[in-house]
């Protein structure tokens, strides 16, 4: 490996820093009374405390997933905090009353609030230590019926909406990780748009951990009713700690007949140091249901950071002409892990849906697709097409690709394209010989080769995620 | 043009070279002056397109001894970048496939790299796509090569174009053509032809590595070169090159190991 390629891909993660704000943060391990404890904080109620319990009741019986191709120290789970809140003024009716701190941590992240916020017209709810500490705009969006809040808030305001749709894409027993988040989680953001309303803004949500031996759960739900459109942007960040910290989130989407929804993914944790050390394990189950007829779910995913990812944001294909779209970048540097994909399950008639994976592996770092695309008996006219490639840089990465196929229905279309390419010391001396650095080549190569998936992203997330995975493969070259 | 008074541009002295710790270039000699033609043959694997790479700077050879003078500069010393912002361009025997990256933007940053490099103007992508097309058609290419991604699925000729189609762009002082004309129907070879010859003014050199005699009836060197295991084992005129093509290299060989022997005997006595 050439020293230049090495030099690369190796940058710093600039978002490591600790954030010194006082937190609550509950004691370790896990209970019922943990979770009596957590449902109790947030004045809940009592249909979600059992839900919250029928969830540990079937988490104590399950095992965790021992397939994914990924490889760690077994978890210890009664370490882990699940429960850490920045203190802070019950209510807050302003963001005046937010924690200065806070907000200047969210300056440096580069987090859009306030003015900057408005100038980019993006709604933002910010989810601090799986607390949520900010959701702006939402005065705005109540105008036009759409509710924007966090999961907390949602719970005790609009407990009919949160009953009707929560666990009913991903049921509390769905798997392993899904399972704990159902048990424990402790905020997240809600977001409902009302027939025939077309979100006027993109909403952002801004997940942040920042206590050291926490885990952050939090949980999302996204409901799209007939005719409705939303863009729904998510990222998240860090700081570098040297011991692993789990993240088990679960984000369930609802598309009722007609309703469009597109979700983006920067996600950027830590991803541990240069040997491993460290990072975060985000084990996220994220899924969609396009229930009604002519609905859409679209995921578009930059997995960037993280010591291990695990992760299959899946669309499931009922309304008859529905359309489901996976759109992923996965980025994977020195010794991270990440074994992500999509499933497509197509029930409806005629529902089409569309893969398109990049895996772009550097250092060490092991980069899997695991993709499953199921046509039932009932879904005539299905038609699915997938593309995955992968690119290596260096010579000690590798990448892996798991398609599954499973075809119930004579009429179906489905297509798989699959390629591995290399960026080698052939490439970059072709590119030094016209005069252009190995930096700017990499860049160049990178930007070619994700094309297909940066151009989903809604703009100003599309320029973050060019400069992160020029920033992520900076002297990773090699 | 053999001009002795001209400038020297380049000066390769007791050169040696190995890939894998294997020894490929074994005290190679060559002085190119400004505006002269070199070519350089001699059978397969006896380091001619290594001293092209050598010279490019590629990473994957080890120089183990000898000096480049470039424009009175240590080109050895220098990162193959630099060495091409400083002039020296290699044309490759075999085209990279870059996928993904549209040519006209590889085009484009390579020669604003360049221009930015001379303290010149550069051009935005409008400008480019007028100056890109221009040197195209002094080529006969087609302008939908530069919406095709770089040199994917392009075949042998039109890789071969698109190599000298980037020397147009770049004007370098000293062109170095590995194996230009190899795979060349005999338009391509004319057209090949007609952009080196292009390129030919009384600053610049070039050094054409081939294995044929034919690219030189469009192209009249100055020196012709024979390598044989790594070294310069005779140098001649454009006629040498039609004397090869005829008797093959077998005998200059013969002549070289003669004349080794001579040597010794003489140093003996």
């Amino acid at each position: 490996m050439s020293t230049a390629l090495q030099q690369l891909v190796n940058k710093p993660y600039k978002h490591g820093f600790v954030t010194n704000i006082e937190s609550e943060v509950a004691p370790k391990g896990l209970s019922e009374d943990t979770i009596r404890m957590i449902s109790a904080k947030k004045n809940e109620p009592a249909w979600l405390l059992d839900f919250r319990l029928k969830a540990y009741q079937a988490w104590l019986l399950m095992t965790e997933p021992a397939w994914p191709n990924v490889h760690y120290p077994k978890i210890d789970f009664q370490a882990i905090s699940y429960y850490a809140a920045p203190k802070q003024k019950p209510k807050l009716s302003s963001m005046d009353e937010v924690d200065p701190e806070l907000l200047r941590t969210f300056e440096k992240l580069g987090v859009p609030l306030h003015e900057r916020m408005a100038l980019a017209g993006v709604a933002v709810d910010v989810i601090f230590d799986s607390v949520s500490v900010a959701t702006t705009y939402k005065a705005k969006l109540a105008e036009v019926g759409i509710v924007f809040c966090s999961m907390s808030e949602a719970v005790l305001e609009h407990p009919e909406l949160v009953k009707k749709y929560l666990g009913t894409v991903i049921p509390t027993g769905d798997n392993y990780y899904a399972a704990l988040n159902s048990a424990v989680f402790t905020d997240g953001s809600f977001c409902f748009i009302p027939k025939g309303v077309k979100c006027p803004m993109d909403l952002s949500t801004y997940f942040r951990i920042n206590t050291e031996e926490s885990g952050q759960f939090e949980r999302t739900l996204i409901v799209a009713e007939e005719g409705a459109t939303v863009s729904y942007l998510e990222g998240c960040t860090a700081p570098a700690f040297s011991s692993n910290q789990l993240h088990a989130a679960v984000v369930e989407l609802v598309a009722l007949d007609n309703a469009d929804i597109k979700y983006s993914t920067v996600q950027n944790w830590y991803a541990g140091d240069e040997n491993g050390v460290g990072g975060i394990y985000n084990f996220v189950t994220k899924r969609g249901l396009a229930k009604g007829v002519n609905s859409r779910i679209s995921w578009t995913q930059v997995e960037t950071g993280s010591a291990i990812t695990w992760k299959y944001p899946s669309v499931i294909l009922r309304g008859d002409n529905s359309v489901g779209e996976f759109y992923s970048v996965a980025v994977t540097n020195h010794h991270q892990q990440a074994d992500t994909g999509t499933k497509m399950i197509h029930l409806g008639k005629n529902t089409r849906s569309t893969i398109v994976s990049k895996g772009i592996s550097a250092g060490q770092s092991s980069n899997s697709y695991r993709g499953l695309v199921k046509v039932a008996p009932t879904a005539t006219g299905a038609r699915n097409y997938s593309q995955c490639d992968s690119m290596l840089i260096g010579d000690k990465s590798g990448a892996h690709t798991f398609p599954y196929i499973q075809v119930r229905n004579p009429t179906a279309q489905v297509e798989h394209e699959a390629s591995t390419s290399k960026i080698g010391e052939e490439q970059l001396f072709y590119f030094a010989q016209r005069g252009i650095s190995a930096e700017a080549a990499v860049s160049m190569i990178i930007n070619g080769f994700c094309k297909d998936v940066f151009q989903q992203l809604p703009m100003e997330f599309a320029v973050e995620a060019t400069q992160l995975l020029g920033f992520k493969l900076e002297g990773a070259v090699g | 043009m053999i001009n002795p008074s001209s400038p020297v541009l380049i000066e390769v002295r007791g050169l040696c070279a190995s890939i894998n710790g294997i020894d490929i270039l074994r005290e190679l000699e060559l002085t190119v002056r400004r505006g002269e033609v070199h070519t350089i043959m001699g059978p397969n694997g006896s380091g001619k397109s290594t001293l092209a790479k050598v010279l490019a700077g590629h990473t994957a050879y080890e120089v183990t001894a000898g000096t480049v003078q470039f424009e009175g500069q240590d080109l050895l010393a220098m990162a193959p970048e630099a060495r091409a912002l400083s002039g020296v361009f290699l044309g490759f025997q075999y085209p990279i496939e870059i996928p993904g990256v549209a040519n006209s933007q590889f085009l484009r940053l390579s020669y604003n790299t360049l221009q930015a490099q001379r303290g010149q103007e550069e051009l935005d992508p409008l400008e480019f796509d007028d100056f890109v097309r221009e040197k195209m058609k002094l080529l006969e290419m087609s302008p939908d090569f530069l919406d095709r991604s770089v040199n994917e699925g392009f075949s042998g000729g039109e890789k071969k174009r698109n190599e000298i189609l980037q020397m147009a762009l770049l004007e370098p002082r000293l062109a170095i053509l590995d194996e230009t004309d190899s795979g060349l129907d005999i338009d391509a070879l004319r057209i090949v032809s007609q952009g080196v010859n292009q390129l030919m003014k009384p600053d610049n050199a070039v050094i054409l590595v081939t294995h044929y005699q034919r690219l030189l009836n469009y192209i009249v060197p100055d020196f012709v070169h024979v390598m044989e295991a790594g070294r310069i084992i005779k140098t001649g005129g454009k006629e040498l090159a039609v004397e090869l093509e005829k008797r093959g290299y077998d005998w200059v060989s013969a002549e070289h190991e003669a004349a080794g022997r001579a040597m010794t005997q003489e140093v003996s006595t």
